[in-house]
């Protein structure tokens, strides 16, 4: 659109300078409403989603429902607790094991990387980006659930981890492609060992930060997607409130996991103490 | 304490290409020398052999041989051992932004594992007290972080940086090109006194900053070392042609 607005040449008949004035104009509005309009398509689904989970579920979110276990199909009242302390504990165990995973294998393409061996790995990364959840639960089933006999949030965890490492990989690749080089450059002039630049100076400026916790891993474990989807097939009407009310908080989950990451990588690089 | 630099028949590359042609020259110890030449010429190629610095680009070779005071510095030993010996300032300022003042300062200590506070502050404050920094940031060592001070002043904060670990050699890459003219006299300033205890080696585009600070000027072309003597002498009397015609200004 820049160009658009150019200056039009003054040596131009003053007819033909109002004609292409107009005509920029006319350009540059369409271009606009074009960009608006793309906007409003992507985020309207988005606005429905949301708007009509406020609408069917905010009636039932209440302390029971974020406190209590369910009640048997009949009886009213009851919660999700289980179900949400389950997904949180699911991420959690994935973290754990995805993370570290991912990091490394990040650290190793932004530094080591710039190889045959390095492309391939990035290849296998994105494929593995691309390789449906489906897929990937059929792996952990295999791995986990049917050694251990019965379903877990171990197994769970295992697959959220294969799910998230590509994702991570590449995020910290490019995360340290972004640190300066000139650091680097200040880190090795001091002395400073190449895997202890890597860590304390540009993984340090990248502003990773993670805390995990740990419950006990080995019983089957409710999760919020699981159970919403069990309550939504049911034939009972509370369990079904139940099911708008989950989704809602499941949806307020992500949307405040993904604001708090946000927060922390912010503060972490721009702040620093300053 | 300074000490000399020898460097018998260095050869550097980049790949295929050769940047540097068959160098011989010894550097004095507690002395300034300064290395002038156009732009391209191999001024930073150089300065980078001495602390093995040039082997950190993918494929670039160095051949020949570089004496650090009495060691050798390509005899098989490490790089990082050597770079303790050599302090390095760059062209542009590159404090570590996510770090305050003091970490900054302390950094090449603490990443080599010391951990001794007493000891740390001590270095701190003398290191930024012989860059002609504590004055002005004697107060906010910990609260400021070093991206957020003046561009010379977070040339000066790189300067005691290097001075932290103690360093026998001190190598600075343009050091000023990137200041203001009385940020550039304090650090010529410094380069006087900083004589007085290690050897240094700077590269300029400035001739009458190279007369200011130095004893020694090498005058590079085209990958070249074409004269090098007393910095009088290159300045008023070279014997060689292209050297002449380099300080007169008719090219380059
Ligand atoms: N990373 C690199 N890869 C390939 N060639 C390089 C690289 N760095 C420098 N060169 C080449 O080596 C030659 C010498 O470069 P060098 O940076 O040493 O010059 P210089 O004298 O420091 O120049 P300036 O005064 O502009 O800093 C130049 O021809 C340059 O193109
Ligand atoms: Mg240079």
């Amino acid at each position: 659109m820049g160009n658009l607005r150019g200056p039009v040449p003054d040596t131009a008949p003053v007819a033909a300078r109002l004609e292409i004035c107009l005509w920029r104009r006319a350009a540059d509005r369409m271009t606009t409403a074009f960009a608006i309009l793309s906007v409003v398509l992507v985020l309207a689904p988005l606005g429905a989603i949301f708007g009509y989970l406020v609408y069917r579920g905010i009636g039932s979110v209440n302390w029971a429902f974020l406190t209590q276990t369910p009640k048997p199909p009949g009886e009213s009242g009851g919660g999700m607790a289980n179900a949400i302390a389950g997904s949180v504990l699911i991420l959690a165990i994935g973290s754990l094991m995805g993370v570290p995973l991912g990091i490394g294998a990040g650290i190793y393409l932004a530094e080591f990387g710039g190889n045959r061996f390095g492309d391939m790995v990035r290849f296998v990364s994105d494929v593995l980006n691309g390789v449906p959840s489906i897929v990937i639960g059929i792996v952990a089933y295999a791995l986990v659930v049917l050694r251990q006999k019965h379903f877990s949030a171990l197994a769970g965890g295992v697959a959220l981890a294969i799910m998230m490492v590509p994702t991570i990989t590449r995020t910290t690749e490019e995360m340290l492609l972004l640190v300066p080089n000139s650091l680097r450059e200040a880190a090795y002039a001091l002395g400073v060992p190449r895997w202890r630049t890597t860590l304390s100076i540009s993984l340090r400026f990248t502003a990773f930060g993670n805390q995990y916790w740990n419950w006990r891993l080995d019983q089957p474990t409710a999760a919020l997607p699981l159970q919403i989807f069990t309550y939504a097939i049911s034939p009972y009407d509370d369990w079904h409130r139940q099911a708008w009310a989950g989704a809602l908080v499941l949806i307020i989950l992500i949307v405040s996991a993904v604001a708090a990451v946000r927060f922390v990588v912010r503060r972490g690089t721009l702040g620093g103490v300053a | 304490m300074g000490v000399g630099i020898r460097v018998e028949n260095l050869n550097a590359w980049y790949g295929k290409t050769q940047a540097l042609h068959e160098i011989n020259l010894d550097v004095q110890a507690n002395h300034a020398t300064a290395l002038i030449g156009p732009s391209g010429c191999g001024k930073s190629t150089f300065i980078r052999c001495l602390n093995r610095m040039h082997e950190t680009t993918p494929e670039a070779r160095v051949e020949g041989k570089v004496k650090i005071g009495e060691h050798d510095a390509y005899d098989g030993t490490s790089a990082t051992k050597l770079r303790r010996r050599i302090g390095m300032v760059f062209q542009k300022p590159n404090p570590f932004p996510t770090m305050s003042i003091y970490e900054n300062v302390a950094a090449g200590l603490k990443l080599n594992g010391y951990r001794d506070k007493r000891h740390l502050d001590g270095v701190v404050e003398k290191s930024l007290m012989s860059s002609a920094l504590w004055e002005e940031v004697k107060d906010s060592i910990h609260k400021k972080s070093g991206a957020s001070l003046s561009g010379g002043q977070q040339q000066r904060l790189c300067i005691a940086r290097a001075l932290a670990v103690e360093p026998e050699v001190l190598l600075m890459d343009e050091p000023c090109s990137a200041l203001d003219p009385i940020s550039t006299g304090k650090i010529e300033e410094l380069i006087f006194e900083l004589k007085a205890q290690y050897t240094i080696v700077i590269v300029t585009h400035n001739m009458q900053q190279a007369a200011r600070v130095a004893e020694y000027t090498g005058f590079f072309l085209l990958g070249r070392l074409i004269e090098y003597d007393k910095t009088e002498k290159i300045f008023t009397n070279p014997s060689d042609k292209r050297t002449e015609d380099y300080i007169t200004g008719r090219f380059g």
